[in-house]
């Protein structure tokens, strides 16, 4: 079954045409990355599947249900962690999963083990005001993962951190991911998290899609990596480097 | 305990509750700064202060004058000038100082310009001549006390003896009227600051986004906040009045419950005034421009600090129609007029039905994300 299904989406902000009549289709268990410059409309196409924007045109279905509808329903399958949250500041990260986990009705085992499982047991009573940028992102996806979502989206999780912690965070994903049980949508800059984490993947500019498909299929002789790929593409590199420091 | 504890309405109210007490400098402003308020204005206008006035002598003195000064002034020096000190003890007005000082004219219109000095005495023939701004009601005092005295200095070291009965009663003093203005004052600012600020906050650092993109209750998120806040009020009235009780002696002469009933009608009020000004933006310097906007021709014309009676008669009928005049004069009229239910039933009601409807208005416009 397709676990998302986006038809013909426009959105517009005043003058800012954000995406332009994007379709996709991800299948259960996909793992896809959206790779696209700043102001491509990555994270206004992942709003739009969170059910956090509605489309100014167009249609797009989880699991074969609209948001409009099925509001309740797809909130409890779905994690997500958004492209800049600040988690309370006088909380600690125990309080502020506890807070969450009640949303979802969960109990205090699972706080625990999204704990561990992100590596954030030895900061569990530390406020979040407190945290470093890698941790904070440890947060959210801690947050994100909560409720075993059926469908993660992951809006740059890895924007910011040094090569170690991204590489952290990379093997938590990959775990989640011989699980089987998740689809990731995730949103980067980053042409290798792309090639590492993910099957599918997506290259958008200007709130179109350039081009999709399996990494093997995307490259060629003329385009033997993303990079290369992408400056054929539109003529322009991803400005992966220095965009990165951001 | 254990079902208690996963439960979202418990987690929203205890995180919310968390939060705001890990803040010191909401305890600061909540709770002790109202207190110092009203201690430091307290003591300043309710002890009987010994009145001092200045008076400056531009000739020598005048004949009538100086015999007077020289049987019941002392003469100081005082940064090498000499004074006239005449005190005159009264043990029910208050005691009296005037101090009597030798300048030229243009050095004393200088000091009455800066409130240095009250009245100038010049020489009329050996009369004392006044000089004063008569709408300048310390001036004017100053003339009445001197020239009675002058007539019959001899009363200057007795109590007078005219029947003047003070009224020092409970509920007459201005401390009586200070802390049930400062309780409703401190209900206006702390939910605005509180509840729209925290909103405003929230909505600024995509949280209130990342929280209902999940199956969270809106409505418990908003409630509660606003239960944090009005228990945080009450703890902080509370405390303000437990201080105004052992320092002040200050008395609730009327109906308890109804002051409760008044108290949570402030509290509706206000949170719904807070909703509607924080229902749209994210920037809290707007929201901070909103909140003042709304709190400080409150916090000036309701008759916190000095009774609104002394504004001009036709704004009086708009000032009554502000929801901090009805609280404040509400609270007022329990501590010291001794009101009970009739008496508030309409600022209660009134005050309920306006913040439901800016609740209901505001939730209307309510940007979650
Ligand atoms: N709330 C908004 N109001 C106005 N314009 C917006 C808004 N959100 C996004 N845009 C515009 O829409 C376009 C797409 O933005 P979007 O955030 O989707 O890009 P992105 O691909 O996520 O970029 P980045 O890599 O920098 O996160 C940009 O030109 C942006 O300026
Ligand atoms: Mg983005």
């Amino acid at each position: 079954m397709l676990q998302i299904e986006v038809s013909n989406v426009h959105k517009s902000f005043k003058d800012v045409q954000a995406v332009r009549g994007l379709s996709l289709a991800i299948r259960a268990g996909e793992f896809v990355a959206l790779l696209g410059p700043n102001g491509a409309g990555k994270t206004t196409l992942v709003e739009m599947m969170e059910g956090l924007r509605k489309p100014d045109k167009g249609e797009i279905r989880i699991q074969g249900k609209t948001w409009q509808k099925h509001e309740n329903e797809l909130r409890k399958i779905i994690g997500l962690s958004l492209q800049e949250t600040r988690f309370p500041e006088k909380l600690t990260v125990r309080e502020t999963l506890r807070l969450f986990a009640s949303f979802f009705g969960l109990d205090e085992e699972r706080v625990q083990e999204v704990i561990e499982w992100t590596g954030l047991e030895s900061k569990h009573k530390s406020m979040t005001g407190t945290l470093s940028g890698g941790q904070r992102q440890r947060l959210a996806l801690a947050v994100a993962l909560l409720n075993r979502p059926q469908i993660l989206f992951l809006d740059e999780p890895t924007t910011g951190l040094d090569p170690h912690s991204r590489l952290d965070l990379w093997n938590i994903l990959k775990a989640l991911k011989d699980g089987g049980e998740t689809t990731l949508i995730l949103t980067t800059h980053y042409m290798e998290e792309a090639e590492s984490l993910c099957d599918h993947i997506i290259i958008i500019d200007e709130g179109k899609i350039l081009q999709e498909g399996r990494l093997e299929d995307l490259l060629n002789e003329k385009a033997r990596n993303l990079d290369e790929l992408f400056i054929q593409l539109t003529g322009k590199t991803l400005n992966d480097h220095s965009e990165g420091e951001k | 305990m254990k079902t208690l504890k996963n439960k979202q309405l418990y987690q929203l109210t205890l995180t919310q509750f968390l939060e705001t007490i890990r803040e010191p400098e909401v305890l600061f402003w909540g709770i002790i700064f109202p207190v110092l308020i009203s201690i430091g204005l307290g003591l300043a206008f309710t002890q009987k202060s010994e009145s001092k006035f200045s008076i400056i002598l531009v000739e020598n003195p005048p004949a009538e004058l100086d015999s007077l000064l020289h049987s019941y002034a002392q003469l100081e020096a005082v940064k090498g000038k000499e004074i006239w000190s005449w005190k005159v003890k009264d043990n029910i007005l208050g005691h009296t100082e005037f101090k009597f000082e030798r300048n030229d004219w243009q050095s004393a219109i200088v000091a009455l310009k800066r409130g240095e000095a009250d009245i100038i005495i010049s020489d009329s023939v050996g009369k004392m001549q006044y000089h004063f701004d008569p709408y300048n009601s310390q001036a004017q005092l100053a003339y009445m006390k001197l020239s009675a005295l002058v007539q019959s200095p001899k009363t200057s070291n007795t109590t007078i003896v005219v029947p003047v009965a003070p009224l020092t009663l409970k509920g007459v003093r201005y401390i009586d009227f200070l802390v049930p203005g400062l309780i409703a004052f401190g209900i206006m600012s702390s939910i605005l600051w509180g509840v729209s600020y925290t909103l405003i906050e929230r909505r600024s650092q995509k949280l209130l986004r990342r929280m209902v993109a999940t199956p969270m209750k809106k409505s418990y998120f908003l409630f509660a906040l606003m239960f944090v806040r009005i228990l945080m009020n009450f703890v902080e009235a509370l405390i303000l009045f437990f201080f105004a009780w052992l320092l002040f002696d200050i008395q609730i002469q009327g109906n308890i419950g109804a002051l409760l009933v008044l108290f949570m009608a402030g509290n509706i009020a206000f949170t719904g005034i807070a909703v509607l000004v924080s229902c749209r933006t994210s920037k809290t310097e707007v929201g901070t421009g909103w909140i003042n906007a709304v709190q400080m021709p409150m916090m000036i014309l309701s008759g916190v600090f000095f009774s609104y009676h002394n504004f001009p008669e036709w704004s009086i009928r708009i000032i009554k129609l502000l929801p901090l005049t009805a609280l404040a004069d509400g609270i007022r009229s329990i501590f010291n007029e001794g009101a009970g239910w009739m008496e508030i039933m309409t600022p209660s009601v009134a005050l309920s039905v306006f913040g439901a409807l800016c609740f209901v208005i505001g939730m209307k416009f309510f940007k979650w994300y």
